[in-house]
């Protein structure tokens, strides 16, 4: 088969090519900023989606991941002095440990129970970040010096964009490969049929503890590059109501479609940052786009819009 | 030799005992068949010998390996599968891949290898969906190679189970109520089917409803009430068991 002509390669070509123009587009600064903060949400997003979208699994706590590796950066390199690149990578390490620790018992639940497990971590989460003030600067948040590796430092949003833009495509990728390959159709058919999946020799505890840890891994890659990239944390980056931010683009842009989970990102990024109108509203925009893409469009927009543009192709 | 052997097994939900103090053995080969009336216990059974109940009581030996209380996932593994009496259809996922999942163990499901998409797991991939393919077409599945699961018909949904089960290259198959839902000519199908699928060596277990199919294809025959073995023995045998007749169709009635 042609390479090209591959859903998936076009695809991260599509993005690759977006990646490349967008900068030439945005008349300042500050839009770029919001770029950046669109691909970090989007890589949480592509991770989050292997949970929810493939593997069939909710999480209401993935901000709690986001903000661990964020504070793990902040506190490792501006406390203590380590370089960013090792305090990420320690950061993603404590995450993936912990997560995987959370993920053996409550991974057992099923549908709203495991909502509600989740919800409990990413609350137990954030109220850690809150009241452990001496560590994380408590509620007023803290300031975190910039990102160096090798004695190279990304000067300005020019050159965190160009970062975080080839990061999103890693993390694209990697997706990818992961869902084409035996261990995604294993973490697909868990969605499918538990039972099924078994009797056809799909460990299925293993699997959905498996793409928990992976998710929360990419979530504090995430952090990271958040917490570097702005230069300030608060507790807030690990909220509940992030939480539900991070699941509405998932749904909105399309459970199951590693794109939709950007194209997702891309939107309920930029609308609230463009219409500043709705600021005080935002939650009420997230609230309405969940209820009414659960209503009109259950897959989501983009694989909607796929089958649509299939089916006319026909 | 027996392949499959139940001693003593019980299976009870609170008060119910949905299956008792059961002994029977399986030969390699050949087709046989587990029926009784609603309620008798046969789904408990499969659901038993497949490992998504554990049994109260009792031993299952399976090629001379005690299997019982082993877990689900672990039994393909050993040569056992099974299809579902209410449909177990992977819909989120094309036809092709369902029948894929069944080929599971024999993927390579390393995860760094997969995540980084190294050659060999793109090239196993080929092979795993070269093979799903022809079994899709052995079991006459052809046409639907290119469907998504969720636009196929329920008839066809039926032989996808049955793909999928078969992909997992069992040495045992329990099949629970294949014909179920069908029409006479689909259930004519499935007898033909039934009747390859125990060409190629592989030990057929069935639990149906259907008489005219069960007395057709069953080298053996299983009657169970009230989760107690009621008979056993070729298709005549149990035609002409008085109990089986009073317990299975009532009073007075033939069986066909």
């Amino acid at each position: 088969m042609n390479a090209l002509a591959k859903p998936e390669t076009g695809g991260i070509l599509a993005l690759a090519i977006i990646i490349a123009i967008l900068p030439f587009l945005l008349p300042n600064s500050y839009y770029l900023d919001v770029a950046n903060r669109v691909g970090i949400n989007a890589i949480v997003c592509v991770g989050l989606n292997l949970l929810i979208g493939y593997a069939g699994q909710i999480s209401l706590g993935h901000a709690g991941f986001f903000a661990l590796g964020a504070y793990f950066s902040g506190i490792l390199v501006s406390n203590h002095g380590w370089p960013p690149l090792v305090a990420m990578l320690t950061g993603a390490l404590f995450v993936g440990l912990l997560s995987y620790v959370i993920a053996r018992p409550i991974m057992k639940l099923r549908g709203h129970y495991l909502a509600m497990g989740t919800l409990g971590m990413g609350i137990v989460i954030s109220i850690v970040l809150n009241q452990e003030g001496e560590l994380t600067g408590g509620p007023d948040g803290m300031s975190v010096d910039g990102f160096s590796a090798f004695g190279w430092e990304p000067g300005n949003e020019q050159v965190w964009y160009w970062m975080i833009g080839g990061l999103l495509l890693v993390a694209v990728w990697l997706a990818l490969n992961l869902i084409n390959s035996p261990v995604g159709r294993a973490l697909r058919s868990v969605h499918g049929s538990e039972v099924a999946a078994s009797v056809a020799g799909v460990d299925v505890a293993h699997y959905k503890v498996l793409i928990f840890v992976v998710s929360a891994v990419f979530a504090s890659i995430a952090g990271s590059l958040f917490a570097h990239s702005s230069g300030f944390l608060t507790p807030s980056e690990g909220d509940f109501f992030h939480s539900i931010e991070l699941v509405t683009m998932v749904v909105l842009g399309g459970m199951a479609s590693v794109f939709g989970a950007v194209v997702g990102a891309a939107l309920l990024t930029t609308l609230p940052q463009l219409l500043t109108v709705f600021h005080d509203y935002e939650m009420l925009v997230f609230g309405a786009a969940l209820i009414i893409t659960l209503i009109f469009m259950r897959r989501g927009l983009v694989p909607t819009l796929l089958s649509a543009f299939k089916r006319r192709k026909k | 030799m027996t392949l499959l052997r139940v001693e003593n097994l019980s299976k009870e939900f609170g008060a119910i005992c949905a299956v008792e103090d059961l002994n029977f053995t399986i030969n390699p080969g050949a087709i046989h068949s587990i029926i009784g009336p609603n309620g008798a216990g046969k789904t408990t059974l499969f659901n038993l010998i497949t490992g998504v109940d554990s049994p109260s009581a009792g031993k299952i030996i399976f090629n001379d390996l005690d299997i019982t209380g082993i877990p689900t996932f672990k039994l393909a593994g050993y040569g056992i599968s099974r299809t579902f009496q209410n449909l177990q259809i992977f819909f989120n996922m094309s036809a092709v891949e369902n029948v894929m999942v069944g080929n599971h163990l024999r993927n390579d499901s390393r995860f760094l290898p997969a995540l980084f998409g190294f050659r060999s797991i793109k090239k196993g991939e080929r092979v795993c969906r070269e093979r799903a393919e022809r079994i899709m077409c052995d079991v006459g599945l052809e046409e639907y190679i290119g469907s998504d699961a969720d636009s196929m018909p329920y008839g066809a949904l039926k032989w996808l189970e049955i793909a999928r089960a078969l992909a997992s290259e069992p040495s045992m198959l329990l099949l629970d109520e294949p014909a179920a839902g069908l029409n006479p000519s689909e259930t004519q199908e499935i007898n033909e089917l039934i009747k390859r699928i125990a060409d190629m060596g592989i030990t057929v277990v069935l639990v149906e409803h259907d008489m005219k199919l069960v007395m057709g294809v069953s080298d053996h025959i299983i009657v169970l009430d009230s989760g107690r073995k009621l008979a056993e023995g070729n298709a005549d045998e149990i035609r002409r068991n008085p109990d089986v007749v009073k317990a299975y169709l009532g009073h007075r009635q033939k069986v066909c």
